[in-house]
């Protein structure tokens, strides 16, 4: 085994039982911060899947801007949330969670089967990128290419979520504003 | 090297975990982080695949169009939880049944 199997092992298991935690825990404290984890373990992920830039970007927005946000809120809707949490049942495998337990596993093992029988590294346009050599190796730098990408052949998508990112920004502000009277 | 369909099996792992919280979970802001791992299973898988597209960048490219959409999605959902909470005092959502405030 390489050493990039080692870490894709060792990341995807840290992924995985944060994402567990998260859904077995009833401490909305500590749900968040396994979350952290999670996106710290799927940032290693996406580096061993060659996309440093996107990892960067993922601690830079995710870590820092999504989360903060979270906790903001969790913060700002106080004490009775916390109460709330206190009174849930303990329990993980409450009867009450079965038919979403069922959906979740069927979807799963559907999957499973579906990504078995594909193979996805013999899909055709895989073999061909491969063929032309046209899969990024560990040693290429794909930001500078990101950036020429993103001015040139993706210039439309990139506008189009600069406007709305601005419409977010704009609604955000309108509707977390103090109401005057109404 | 790691195989896609290694990828592939942990963005599905993710996603139906996501898809638990978000079902299960009696709390919005919890609901939103089963959507965000959800969104993140899909950019794993988007990441995977853009490994193959050396030229163009697809894959790595709509992965971050994805984080800036989960940003701006996020930013909105929690500013609507804070109005919830102002007017019902609980941001469970069975609890938040009323159309007209």
């Amino acid at each position: 085994m390489s050493a990039a199997q080692i870490l894709f092992g060792l990341m995807s298991f840290i992924a995985l039982a944060s994402a567990v935690y998260v859904a077995a825990s009833n401490n909305l404290v500590r749900s968040v911060f396994m979350f952290f984890v999670t996106l710290f373990a799927l940032a290693g992920l996406y580096v061993l899947a060659l996309a440093d830039f996107v990892a960067v970007t993922q601690i830079v927005i995710y870590v820092g801007g999504i989360l903060v946000l979270i906790l903001f809120v969790f913060m700002l809707s106080g004490r009775e949330t916390l109460e709330a949490m206190q009174h849930q049942p303990k329990r993980l495998w409450k009867l009450a969670n079965l038919p979403a337990f069922l959906i979740c596993a069927l979807l799963l093992i559907v999957l499973f089967n579906l990504f078995m029988n594909t193979n996805a590294d013999a899909l055709p346009w895989i073999k061909q990128a491969v063929h032309n050599n046209d899969v990024i190796k560990a040693e290429n730098t794909m930001t500078e290419n990101i950036g020429i990408n993103l001015m040139t052949r993706y210039l439309l998508p990139f506008e189009v979520i600069s406007i709305l990112l601005l419409m977010a920004l704009a609604g955000a502000a309108h509707l977390s504003r103090k109401e005057a009277g109404a | 090297m790691i195989s896609l369909t290694h990828y592939l099996l942990v963005g599905a792992c993710l996603f139906c975990i996501g898809l638990y919280v978000a079902l299960t979970k009696r709390n919005a802001i919890q609901i939103l982080i089963g959507i965000e791992l959800m969104l993140n299973a899909g950019i794993l898988n988007l990441v995977a695949f853009g490994k193959f597209d050396k030229a163009a960048n697809g894959g790595q490219l709509f992965a971050l169009f994805a984080i800036v959409l989960a940003a701006a999605t996020t930013a909105v959902a929690l500013a609507i939880i804070l109005n919830v909470y102002r007017r019902y005092k609980t941001i469970d959502p069975n609890k938040v049944d009323k159309l007209k405030g």
